[in-house]
């Protein structure tokens, strides 16, 4: 080697970096920085949405109840004497009112509990609306207990609820029409005497809506039972007509021009707007097919219709993702087409079917637009009968619940709407997790 | 295959319920319509469900259109037996009714509904009168001769007494009973009151049903703003913007006074005593329409509107007027006409 064929030195070294190399390096320091906000703008969000909702919300899940002994004369609720449940059901609510009325006053006086300010109207409007209901069914179910004097825990009002949390003080009380400060300081006595106290109130989850007058006694347990109905007809349907689907284009169906369009249309009935499918349903289920308004199975339907193609997309594409040498195998061994499809394919193939179904399902549950147009947006008191039947009585949903509720005048509904909401979101942190765990737990790679 | 199987007798089941229930009749009561009426329906429905044998009805909203749309879609069992609405039933929509076999309709009045102007508990107070509003939200007014861009944005434009304050107000939106009254009551009276309509009328020629309508176009360059929502949705523009001025029933604003503050109209403040004695001058009736070939086939209907106009429930002592409802003097002549079964056509 002469020295004229020494090669010339590389201008980089691997000991210094040269200005490229800096300029890339800095280049992606920047990208990562911007992933890196782009994440915490993300997760800051989300945080500051589930502490509104919580810290709106959390307080739903208990109540305030105040206990008292409740003398059931006779005079007032049996006029005739007989104890004939049907003669005394012609004592309305309005009629068990004052009674609740005279049985706090006597028992504040027995106590001692001084009444400064509050007028009996005002000593009324302490209890909840629900509370005569209550009575009133408590007495026509037993109808020998008149003339005695039972122990009942009552409701407390609205406004007495938020009182002891915090949504109600002193101060805004001065400026609210429907409660004074002198019946909070009363509630703040009868607390200390122990004839109030506030706790976890399972009646939220299982009770049915109440009316404006009663935001105290609302609850979701109609919205969550239509929430599962419906989710039962939409698993029965969309699961094995989104898997046939699925199957069938997959493994079955012929490439051509209709395939092609089929495959299109599916990948856009999935972007369509959820309330189309709610047009729809009102005018096929609803007007055409005759069947009834606010029902479950409509709304099933119609989540249906919604579901199918997120299912049927799932689906595909975990058959898609099974090897072609499994089924070579099977077609190899001798097996039929079919039997190659339903004893390897699909079994293989389910976790990822599982998984979009559960997601699909996920998604239907927090749907609240085709819902409005089908009639489920209702005030519904009823509980629906079991299934079958049940599909066919009114209910409510869980999300339009939420909608219902925030529309509501009474400032106490906005708690319960964030209640309502909290419910929601860990029906479908459920969900979402049951994905995830079935893929982990089944999911094979190739 | 058991999954194919599983698969069809699935499906066989889901369509064999279908038709079975279909067959059965309907036990409970569907009414739709109005949100103004809603709150009214649901405490009526939920005693009405404590007091009776019968089912709970259910209640729907969507609207006083909507629900009186619905209730003319025909006779039978999958249609609503009850429409809510808070302004009359109208002409054309009878016709609807009656083209889809609905003839027979018994209109009940229920009561009156004030409406109320209120703002900010912690802002200014206000005392309007109609030619207030429409000075401050009329699209055109006349000046000189000539129709000219409302030029007006503080209340003190308006009027030298009322507060120094940006207007912004929010009103419902064209799709509510409670605008159609707003527009009446408040600003084609203002329109009256304030002498432009006499002015609208020289300019175009004395042409009444247009300078009607010339007075109650409202300005439509952001100081006032439509609310399609629900008063819920007034509330919160509020408290994001404490210079607003909502349109609110008399009932929300009754459940809200801990921070809402009313205004007064005319120097009247809107209370049921003052809307019932009509001194406070805006307020309109609410209704609801019942089907009656639906009476002697859905249990619980005629009782339903029985006990809706009771005294017990709507007289002047009942929940009803408790939740801000303004009870109708002419209750005992509602009563006898939901008795009796009288239809419209018989009046």
């Amino acid at each position: 080697m002469t020295d004229a064929s020494t090669p010339v030195p590389p201008k980089s070294s691997l000991y210094a970096t040269s200005d490229r190399v800096k300029r890339r390096n800095r280049s992606e320091t920047r990208f990562r920085a911007y992933g890196f906000a782009a994440i915490t703008v993300g997760v800051l969000a989300l945080i500051l949405l589930v502490i509104s909702i919580v810290s709106n919300g959390a307080s739903a899940f208990r109540q305030t109840y105040i206990t008292i002994p409740v003398e059931l004369t006779e005079a007032r609720l049996d006029p005739a004497g007989n104890r004939d449940p049907a003669e005394m059901a012609r004592v309305t609510t309005f009629g068990y009112a004052p009674l609740l009325a005279q049985a706090l006053q006597q028992h504040l006086q027995g106590q001692g509990i001084s009444m400064e300010g509050v007028t009996p109207r005002d000593l009324m409007a302490m209890i909840s609306q629900e509370a005569p209901a209550q009575v009133r069914a408590l007495v026509l179910a037993n109808p020998e207990i008149v003339g005695q004097t039972v122990t009942m825990e009552m409701l407390a009002g609205g406004r007495i609820d938020g009182y002891f949390k915090g949504r109600v003080t002193l101060e805004s009380a001065e400026r609210d029409s429907n409660v004074s400060p002198a019946q909070l300081l009363l509630a703040e006595r009868m607390a200390e005497a122990g004839l109030i106290e506030t706790r976890f109130n399972w009646a939220f989850i299982t009770g049915p809506d109440a009316s404006d007058q009663r935001p105290e006694a609302a609850g979701l347990g109609i919205a969550i039972l239509g929430s599962f109905y419906m989710m039962i007809v939409v698993l029965v349907l969309a699961l094995p007509i989104g898997v046939a689907a699925s199957i069938y284009l997959e493994e079955f169906a012929p490439q051509n021009r209709f395939t092609d369009a089929i495959e299109v249309n599916i990948s856009n009935l999935a972007a369509v707007p959820s309330i189309v499918f709610g047009i729809l349903g009102l005018a096929i289920f609803i007007n055409f097919a005759g069947l009834p308004q606010s029902a479950p199975i409509v709304g099933g339907l119609v989540l249906t219709l919604m579901t199918l193609p997120t299912i049927i997309i799932a689906t595909r594409a975990s058959l898609r993702a099974v090897p072609p040498s499994i089924r070579d195998a099977a077609l190899g061994l001798g097996a039929s087409k079919m039997q190659s499809v339903f004893h390897h394919v699909l079994p293989l193939a389910a976790p990822g079917i599982l998984t979009g179904t559960i997601i699909g399902l996920a998604q239907a549950l927090g749907e609240t637009a085709p819902l409005l147009l089908i009639g489920m947006v209702a005030f519904v008191r009823e509980f629906p009968d079991a299934p079958p039947e049940g599909f066919f009585d009114p209910t409510s949903a869980l999300p339009v619940q939420v909608y219902n509720w925030t529309q509501r005048s009474d400032p106490a509904f906005v708690e319960r709407a964030s209640g309502a909401t909290i419910v929601l979101l860990v029906f479908l942190l459920f969900m979402n997790a049951m994905a995830v765990i079935l893929r982990r737990r089944f999911e094979r790679r190739w | 295959m058991s999954f194919a199987k599983l698969t069809v007798s699935a499906l066989a089941l889901a369509a064999m319920s279908a038709t079975v229930a279909s067959a059965q009749g309907r036990d409970n009561v569907q009414i739709a319509g109005s949100s103004t009426v809603l709150p009214y329906a649901t405490i009526v429905a939920e005693a009405f469900g404590e007091n009776f044998d019968f089912p709970t009805p259910v209640v729907e909203s969507g609207g006083s259109s909507t629900g009186l749309r619905r209730f003319c879609e025909g006779v039978g069992e999958n249609t609503t037996d009850i429409a809510n609405s808070s302004r009359s039933i109208r002409p054309s929509e009878i016709e609807t009714c009656a083209a889809n076999g609905v003839t027979d309709i018994i209109e009940v009045r229920i009561g009156y509904d004030g409406i109320v102007f209120a703002s900010d508990i912690n802002g200014n107070s206000f005392e309007f009168t109609p030619a207030d509003w429409y000075l401050a939200l009329a699209a055109e007014l006349p000046v000189d001769g000539a129709m000219v861009a409302n030029p007006n944005t503080n209340w003190n434009e308006v009027r030298a007494e009322l507060p120094d304050q940006d207007i912004a107000a929010f009103i419902p939106g064209t799709r509510h009973g409670t605008r159609e009254v707003f527009d009446e009551n408040v600003i084609l009276q203002g329109c009256e009151d304030s002498g432009a309509m006499e002015a609208i009328m020289e300019i175009n020629g004395g042409d009444e049903d247009a300078a009607e309508e010339a007075c109650m176009a409202i300005r439509g360059d952001g100081v006032s703003v439509d609310i399609d929502g629900d008063y819920t949705e007034t509330l919160a523009r509020i408290s994001a913007n404490p210079e607003g001025i909502g349109v609110f029933g008399l009932s929300f604003y009754q459940n809200n006074t801990a921070v809402l503050q009313v205004a007064t109209m005319n120097g009247i403040v809107p209370s049921t005593e003052s809307i019932a004695s009509g001194e406070y001058p805006v307020s309109r009736p609410l209704f609801f329409y019942i089907k009656a070939a639906h009476l002697d086939v859905i249990p619980g209907l005629q009782e339903y509107a029985d006990f809706f106009i009771s005294d017990d429930i709507a007289g002047p002592w009942g929940p009803l007027a408790a939740y801000g409802l303004v009870s109708d003097p002419e209750l005992a002549e509602t009563q006898r006409i939901v008795r009796e079964r009288v239809t419209m056509g018989d009046m």
